[in-house]
Formats: structure tokens, C-alpha cells, sequence
């Protein structure tokens, strides 16, 4: 019997939401002792990580060998002593592969680890890299700034890793983070160019499909396809309500089908017409269904954030996305319906899931 | 021995710390040393490094406002507070 976790990172600490059916859920926590959570993972060998944030006693990394019945917290390394100017103010972002632990951080920093999260090292702060002169200067920032947002190892070697500076860029490296390339070509802006205009795109959250090839991307400004690996891209926008969003998910064994939920894009940032409501493209972006059956509307106020949505890779996969106002939904028929999984948890800040068995 | 009151926010991710902790110290810094080496780890989530005191951490030497570098007597209070705020 295979078990299905979904690992939701809120304001107030993890929460896992385990089941074998994925109809039934049983909610353990709040687990990191209720510290806010940016990101959890459920590693190969079976240990939890999560990236806590504590507004009083700062960032550290958490994890568990035991699916979250006991914990162990560790900032070992976790700074950026010897470096002018830097400060560790978050964590965000969490990948395991290699044997690895890797953790992104504001000011924007990529850490690793090679001893399952107990001390950690700082791989790169991306000197050199285009927009870095600027980039953690906090006048320069939105709110809630994240910093390194995301990050992507690669299967072929741990040097070669994809990173996402918010606000910034899409970075590649395959020297372990001794130089970065921008990725963004294609993509378009609000906004002044920076003076390297290869750079200076809100990428917010990135889906890779499963042929490695096609990339899909959800930016403060379009929803985007990539069929170079990443590269460049090619805007798929049109017959979206807004575009506007964070949270999106590719098909776990289908490249052309790809979900995103996308938000009124002032300051609102909610559903559009107060209807909770996911996208569908079946054909890489040509047309799009819109998906509400079993969501709440058209008094439905809330908003998704950016590593909110996620899908497991069964056969018959399981889509899933949290709000920032607490509801967890599913769908177990490639979103054509919606179940309520969970509806007063605290402010969503991530959803990842694994299957276990 | 100085009598350091700490936060109810620390004992959760340290295996049997106590509200309170006599150690020897000559100064704010040497207290909150000495308390790392009993707990591993505990100075990171008081102090930025430097160190400095983390934004929201205050601490009281005898009832005043402290600062790292701050002398401890050998029967002074020392108080820690994860300052109030948020909602």
C-alpha cells in the first residue's frame, strides 16, 4: 500500500497530511516548533527537511529521519561570515539529489550540505553574475523578498544546478556555481531594462515538464513555455484571465499539459471575480480550460503563492495547491474536480508531496 | 554565578535547557558562550554573526537594557526576551 504525504509549510510551523487513498487525510502538527516554514521536502532516503524562518531567532534548517515525529534544528555554517555587506534574514528554498542538501537564502545565497542538514556551507553568492551589484539592496526589493527562490539540480552532475533570484532571474551553473548564466531569453518586462538587460525579469515560479527539453513558467508578467531546456521561452498568455500568478504545476507524465493559477495582479493578488479557479493547457499553451468545479466562488477572496501548487507522479496523479488564507485542495482527475483537503490550516506558504511505499 | 532567565521560545529546540541557568561570565557574550558550549547552537538563534544580538532578542543585565559587550556581576539577573510584537 503506497502512503501519499503532502509536506504544507505555513506561517505557523509544518504540517504533514498523510494518506492511502488520497481521498482520507490524517494532519499531524504544527511540527519545527510552529516557526514559519518557507519550504519542505521529503528527501530520498526518507528525511524531512524544512526552511524555518523565525522572526526572533532566525533561519535554520529542520529535519526528520522519522516522518516528523522528532526533530533536529541546525544553522551551522548557515551565514555568511567573511562576506561584507550580507546577512542570512531567510530561508526559502530547499533541494536534495547527489547526496545533497542544497538551501537558498535571502540575501541571496545558495548553502549545501553534505552531512544531511547537521552543518552547512556556502557554495555561492553569484559574484559576477548580472544584477548582483543590486540585487540585495533591500531599497530595491519587494516585500517578503525571498532572495534565491528556487532551485533545480540537475541528474547529470551535482555542478549543474538552475537557480531563480527573485525578481531577478533564471541562473544556470555546471561548475558547482563558480560562474552563472542567465536563462531568460524571451522573456518581457514592466519595467526598466537593468543596463545588461539579460537579466531584470520576475520570474516566480518555474515547472519543469517531464520531457527535460519543455519547461513551463509562471512570471509576474505572462505564463511562459520553454522547448530548449529552459533557454528561452515563448509566451503562452493569451486566453488566460490575467497575467498574473505564482503558483503553477506541469503534468507529471504528459509535456503538453501544464496547470497555473493566476491572481489579480494589483495589490489584490486573489482569484479573479473571487472564484477559485486552475488553469489547464493540453496543448502547451495554444488554448486553456478554465477548472472550478468543487472550488469555492464567486465569493472566494484568496490568494496562492508561489510554491503553493504541486502533483505527485502516480499514474493517476493527485494535483494539489494551498491558499495563503489556509484550504488545501486536490484533484485526483487531472483537475477536473476539486476536493476540499483541509480548510483552516495557517497561511500556506508551500505544498510539496511524496509517495511513500 | 549569573542567573540568566531565558525565553520559553528556546527550550522546544534544546534538549533539557531550563527557564534558568547559573553560569560564569564577565560579560553578556561570555554568558550566552558559555551557554553554547552546554547547548550547541544556541548562540545562533540569539545572535546574528559578528555576533550581534538578533533583532528581536533583548536582553536585561540587572534590569537594564544589555548589549553583548555588557559587564555581568557575579550575582547579576541576566534576563533574555523574545521581544513581544507580531499579532
Amino acid at each position: 500500500m503506497t502512503k501519499t504525504v503532502l509536506l504544507v509549510g505555513t506561517r505557523k510551523g509544518l504540517f504533514l497530511l498523510e494518506s492511502e487513498d488520497r481521498r482520507s487525510w490524517t494532519t499531524r502538527g504544527p511540527l519545527c516548533d510552529a516557526w514559519p516554514i518557507y519550504n519542505a521536502i521529503l528527501a530520498e532516503d526518507g528525511t524531512i527537511y524544512a526552511a524555518g524562518a523565525s522572526e526572533w531567532l532566525g533561519s535554520s534548517v529542520w529535519r526528520s529521519s522519522d516522518l516528523g515525529e522528532t526533530w533536529q534544528q541546525s544553522s551551522e555554517g548557515l551565514n555568511y561570515e567573511g562576506v561584507d555587506g550580507l546577512k542570512v534574514n531567510k530561508i526559502g528554498s530547499l533541494a536534495h539529489a547527489h547526496g545533497k542538501l542544497w538551501v537558498g537564502a535571502e540575501s541571496v545565497g545558495l548553502f549545501e550540505s553534505t552531512d544531511d542538514g547537521q552543518t552547512f556551507s556556502l557554495v555561492s553568492t553569484l559574484d559576477g553574475a548580472p544584477g548582483r551589484e543590486v540585487w540585495n539592496d533591500h531599497s530595491m526589493q519587494p516585500p517578503g523578498h525571498l532572495g534565491l527562490s528556487a532551485i533545480w539540480p540537475y541528474a547529470d552532475s551535482p555542478e549543474h544546478l538552475r537557480v531563480v533570484v527573485q525578481g531577478n532571474s533564471i541562473f544556470d551553473t555546471e561548475d558547482g556555481g563558480e560562474t552563472w548564466t542567465p536563462s531568460n531569453s524571451g522573456l518581457r518586462r514592466d519595467w526598466p531594462a537593468p543596463p545588461d538587460d539579460r537579466v531584470g525579469f520576475c520570474v516566480h515560479k518555474l515547472a519543469p515538464s517531464p520531457d527535460a527539453d519543455r519547461w513551463y513558467q509562471q512570471n509576474h508578467v505572462g505564463t511562459w513555455r520553454s522547448d530548449d531546456g529552459g533557454s528561452s521561452w515563448t509566451e503562452i498568455t493569451e486566453g488566460l484571465p490575467s497575467e498574473f500568478g505564482f503558483a503553477c504545476a506541469a503534468h507529471p507524465h504528459d509535456r503538453e499539459t501544464f496547470y497555473t493559477t493566476v491572481l489579480d495582479g494589483g495589490h489584490g493578488r486573489v482569484m479573479p471575480d473571487g472564484q477559485l479557479q486552475v488553469w489547464r493547457t493540453r496543448d502547451a499553451g495554444s488554448s486553456w480550460q478554465k477548472l472550478t468545479n468543487g472550488l469555492p466562488g464567486p465569493d472566494a477572496f484568496v490568494g496562492v503563492l508561489r510554491d503553493g501548487m504541486t502533483r505527485d507522479e502516480q499514474d493517476d496523479f493527485g494535483l494539489y495547491f494551498g491558499t495563503s488564507t489556509g484550504q488545501l485542495f486536490a484533484s485526483l482527475d487531472e483537475g477536473e474536480s476539486w476536493s476540499e483537503v483541509s480548510g483552516y490550516l495557517p497561511a500556506i506558504q508551500s505544498v510539496q508531496v511524496a509517495t511513500l511505499g | 554565578m549569573a542567573d540568566v532567565h531565558l525565553p520559553s521560545v528556546l527550550r522546544p529546540i534544546f534538549a533539557g535547557l531550563p527557564r534558568r541557568v547559573d553560569v560564569d561570565a564577565a560579560t553578556v557574550a561570555d554568558a550566552i558562550a558559555e551557554l553554547d558550549r552546554r547547548w550547541p547552537g544556541l548562540q545562533d538563534r540569539l545572535c546574528h554573526p559578528g555576533p550581534e544580538l538578533r533583532t528581536h532578542i533583548h536582553v536585561y543585565v540587572d534590569g537594564d537594557r544589555a548589549q553583548l559587550a555588557t559587564a555581568v556581576g557575579e550575582r547579576s539577573r541576566l534576563d533574555v526576551i523574545a521581544a513581544i510584537s507580531g499579532g
